[in-house]
Formats: structure tokens, sequence, C-alpha cells
């Protein structure tokens, strides 16, 4: 069924439809209205969950923590401060290996104060131990949100579902809600390999030594070490399971086919402008005033963040002749943190093409359709005039 | 790109209910065959009363462009009184249409290349038997009459289905007997 409403509203839904168990939320602007109709749906007996409301977003995390830990599939959602405030539990919810699902409704991040939107919130916790999802608009939160879950929970590693904040979050446009009875054929219920049971007690992710040991029973167990090595691989591994999970998603709902980046008009292209979330759709527009002039443009948009998609970047990208990267986040002092990875991906293809780099959009400064044309234009008819440091759209002063 | 997107910017206050109007004309260019309907309020400035913008886009195609409308085919004007506070005419293009609410006839203002209408919708409303104030649903009347966009029959149950509980029928009439008492101007 369609309907027309806000992404935040997407979001819930999708929540809804995964028969989340626990919910535990602060809320921050543009996040808000998520939580809301969550608590609404819980109030009204449409949510069979548990909704916990707490006095910060660091107390948000740790519930779902422990209600992770239990058996129960739990969910959260936050913005900016709010993000960054969770981060010790972030790291915490990763290396305990929960398959909690967040949506990350980006926000610029104060000083100074900014409630409106970019990617820096999210961006600067890339390196939490978190899957990253960016969505493009509100099909894909709802479809996230479901997929996210099922990723979640066979890799055991929590899942950032990263959407931006007023672009979607505050606006309404039509999108598919599925059947009940669908999602439950593609989602099983959560089963969790172990769960905390008040008649076993147990302790866990207690201090552990640097190198391994024999346990209570004898047997070896995993130092700190290979306990992080295992995070790291399995999340390697996410990328195929993925793939694999976009498969079976499209085969249900007739959605799907592009897992790690989204195309436009890319087949015969020599310059691809790429991005996270709804940008890329923004950048459609400008790709096809472009075509008309019979330049030959395309535009990805990158909807796994991490892992990072090495193999999938570099297949699409090598032999282009330049490859433009437009960021609404920067390493502050370098560059643009998804350049970086998009020319790490790269050093090793073997026709590696020119990459540009593009900051805009901070603190919701406006995006217009014309200033992307020109940076994008310039990039195009002179690729090799642009150097290796960021550009930034729309600076007035 | 989407060169035949229909771009219409709503001006109204905050508590006024411009949002709430712009999401059911949505809701029924949506079931009229507009696959491509996107309405985004402007953001983080919204208080009680002080003026406030929200941007309708309507095409046939999917729209991906989600920035606020600069330069819009219609504007419509919840309260006539915001047109001393703010260029509601910003960016309208030539033959561009303005809807106001306002017990004044199109001829009374003068806005050189667009086309004015006019309803007092405040006074039709309270007519229609809804708390004085309340001019939402009214607008959404004058808006079918002087655009022809959206038929009324898709724009009445718009109205009952989303005023469920809270007045549908009265909300319903103040559409339809607005609908019945738009002026139209023409190009002056």
């Amino acid at each position: 069924m369609h309907i027309i409403e806000s992404g935040n509203v997407a979001a819930a839904s999708g929540v809804k439809l995964a028969k989340v168990q626990v919910i535990a939320a602060y809320p921050i602007t543009p996040q808000t209205p998520l939580t809301e109709k969550l608590s609404e749906f819980v109030d009204s007996g449409e949510m069979d969950a548990q909704y916990i409301p707490v006095e910060s977003e660091h107390s948000a995390l740790a519930v779902c923590i422990a209600a992770s830990s239990a058996g129960t599939r739990a969910f959260t959602a936050t913005s900016a401060n709010g993000l960054l405030y969770m981060h010790e539990q972030l790291q915490w919810a990763a290396g305990a290996r929960l398959p909690i699902v967040m949506c990350v409704v980006n926000r610029g991040i104060g000083a100074p104060w900014t409630v409106w939107n970019d990617h820096q919130d999210s961006i600067s916790q890339r390196d939490t131990g978190w899957i990253q999802l960016y969505c493009c608009d509100h099909q894909q939160i709802i479809d996230t949100v479901l997929q996210a879950f099922y990723l979640a929970e066979t890799v055991s590693v929590p899942v950032m579902v990263c959407y931006d904040g007023y672009i979607l979050s505050h606006t309404y446009m039509p999108f598919d809600i599925p059947e009940q009875t669908d999602v439950d054929r593609f989602l099983p219920p959560f089963s969790p390999a172990y769960a905390l049971d008040p008649k076993q007690p147990a302790n866990l992710n207690t201090v552990t030594l640097p190198d391994v040991r024999p346990d209570v029973r004898g047997d070896v167990a995993p130092g700190y070490m290979e306990i992080r090595h295992n995070l790291h691989m399995d999340m390697r591994a996410a990328i195929t399971v993925a793939a694999d999970i976009d498969r079976k998603f499209e085969d249900i709902f007739g959605r799907g086919g592009n897992p790690f980046i989204e195309p436009y008009r890319c087949d015969d292209a020599d310059f691809v402008a790429i991005c996270l979330g709804s940008l890329s759709y923004h950048l459609r527009d400008v790709v096809d005033i472009l075509r008309e002039e019979g330049i030959p443009v395309g535009v990805m948009g990158l909807r796994l963040y991490r892992p990072f998609p090495n193999q999938a970047v570099r297949n699409a990208l090598s032999s282009r002749k330049a490859v433009i990267v437009f960021e609404k986040a920067l390493s502050y002092g370098n560059q643009g943190a998804l350049y970086g990875d998009i020319k790490s991906a790269l050093y090793t293809a073997d026709n590696r093409p020119i990459v540009h780099n593009y900051i805009l959009g901070l603190g919701g400064r406006e995006i217009k359709t014309h200033h992307l044309e020109k940076a994008l234009r310039e990039s195009c008819t002179a690729p090799d005039a642009i150097g290796d440091t960021p550009v930034w759209i729309g600076l007035k002063m | 790109m989407n060169q035949k997107t229909i771009e219409i910017r709503w001006h109204g206050r905050g508590g006024q209910g411009a949002i709430t109007a712009a999401k059911i004309i949505a809701n029924a260019a949506f079931l009229s065959g507009y696959g491509g309907v996107v309405m985004a309020p402007t953001f983080g400035t919204e208080r009680r009363g002080a003026p406030v913008l929200t941007s309708l886009k309507i095409s046939k195609q999917k729209i991906y462009d989600l920035s606020p409308i600069t330069e819009p085919d219609m504007v419509v004007v919840l309260d006539h009184l915001i047109v001393k506070e703010v260029n509601v005419i910003s960016g309208l293009k030539p033959g561009g249409l303005i809807v106001i609410n306002s017990p004044k006839r199109p001829e009374d203002f003068r806005f050189e290349d667009f086309r004015v209408a006019t309803a007092d919708v405040t006074h039709l409303a309270v007519e229609a038997g809804l708390p004085p104030g309340v001019v939402n649903t009214g607008i959404i009347g004058a808006f079918a009459k002087a655009s022809g966009l959206i038929g009324m029959d898709i724009l009445i149950p718009a109205i009952l289905a989303e005023f469920k509980g809270k007045r549908p029928r009265r909300n319903a009439k103040a559409a339809q007997i607005t609908f019945e008492n738009t002026l139209m101007g023409g190009l002056p």
C-alpha cells in the first residue's frame, strides 16, 4: 500500500514491521517525530514492544545493549550530538557483537549549534565497528530498516541506517508499506546464539588479557586481539551477506539489485559523481542537464559505507576519466572521508581515474541544482585543472 | 530532469495548518496520477503566528530535487496580511497564479504579470460551521477552483480522511463552498 508520509514515519513503519521488542530513545531534532511515532505505536497496542524512556542517548544505547544481550530485537535512533554522546556505548555494542539497529537522522554537529543536515555525525563514528547504510528516499528508508535487522542478526554486528535530516526526515513523499506477511517471510524472528538469563548468571566482556589463555574448561580462549580480529573479519563478510539479503529482498518485494552502489546513467560515463544519501538523487537531475549537452556523465549513490565495498567501488570506477566525490562531511585538516576511501580503493586499479572532492551543504547550507551543475561541469570539462584538495561549494565569505 | 514539475509555494502562519493543506493536496494529486509528489516544509523557523513556508512539487515522474521551491508556478496565501510582511511573489513565474484568502476582490491586488484568485475563506469556513480561524480546508477549495489541477471529487474524500474525528464534514463543506465562491481575476 502506498502512502504519503514523512521519512521519519517511513522509518517508524519499518521498525513496527520488523516487530522490534525493545525501543529506547531520547528525542533530538530531527529524529524526534520518529520516536514519537514509535511511542504512539506502542501506546495504541499496534506494536507489542517495550518503549523505555531514558534521560540521555548514552542511556538509550545502554538499554539497547542490555535488551539485545538478553536476546531481544532492540532499536534506537538519534542525530548529531546525541550520536556523539553515545560514542562509548557504540563501541561497546559493536565489541559485544550485539545486532542493534539504530536510525541516524543525519544532522550537523555543534559547535556552533545547528539542527540542519550534513553527514558529520555518522561519518565521525565510522570506526566504531558499526555497519553504516545510507538512504536516498523514503522507500529506501523503510526497506533498509528491514534489511538492517536481517544483516545485523546474521553477522552479529550493529547497524546504523542513516538518512538526511529534514531533507528526508521531514519531507513527505509516496512510498510503499510492505505487507506484514511478506515481511515475516523475509525477516525471521531474532534467535540469538546466546542470551543473558537470570537463572544462569554470567559475566560478559570482562577484562580480557592481551594473550590467549585456557578458560575454566581448559579450552584455549581468544584474547582481546582475536576477538577484535573476528569483528573485522565478520564486518568484511557482511559485504557478501548484504548482497545475499538484497537478493532475498528483491525476490519478495521486487525492489533491489544495488546493495552497494546505485548507479544512474553510468554505463557509458567517462565521468562519475559519487556521494552518500539523498544528494545522489538530486545529482540525477544535474546529470540529465549535462547529458543534454553531450557530456558523458553519470552518478552513483553509495549505499554501504562501512564495511567499505572496495572491490565493488574499484569495479564501478576504474577506467573512468574522473570520479567526483561530493561530501557533506570532512576529516578536518585533511579531506573528505569518502574521498580518502574512494582514492584508497582505486589505488590498485589498472587505470586510475582522476578523483575530485567537493565539500557542500554543511549545517544545512542549501544545495542548489545550479551549484552542483557548475561544479560537475568544471570537473568534466577540465579535470586536470582541479587539484587534490577539497573544493568548497556555496561558500559566501 | 523533471521539466514538467508543478511547483506550489504555500504561505501561512505557524499553526494555521498550511502543511496539512499541502499534504491533503499531495495525497489527492498522487491519487490523480501524479506519481511524483514532494511536500517539504521549510525548516527550523516554525513559530505559532509567524509567517511559514511549505513547498509542494507535483509531477508525473519521480522528483529527485528536494530543495525548497524558488521559482513557483503558483503561490497560495492563507492570510492576506502576510502579503504585507513577506514578498509572496518572490520568484513566481510570469503568468503565475496567486490564490489568496482575502475578503477583497482579485482586482484589488496589484500584481503585474500574475493571475490572482481570492476567496473569503475566513468567513466561508465559519459559514460551514468551523470555529473562527480554521482556514486550511477552505483554501483547498479555492486552490482547486483557481488551479484546475485536482478535482473536488478526489479532494473531498482526502479531506474527510485527514480530518477523521476532527469535524470532517464541516471541513469538507468549507472546501466545497469556498470552491463555489472563489473569484478569478485575469492577467492585468
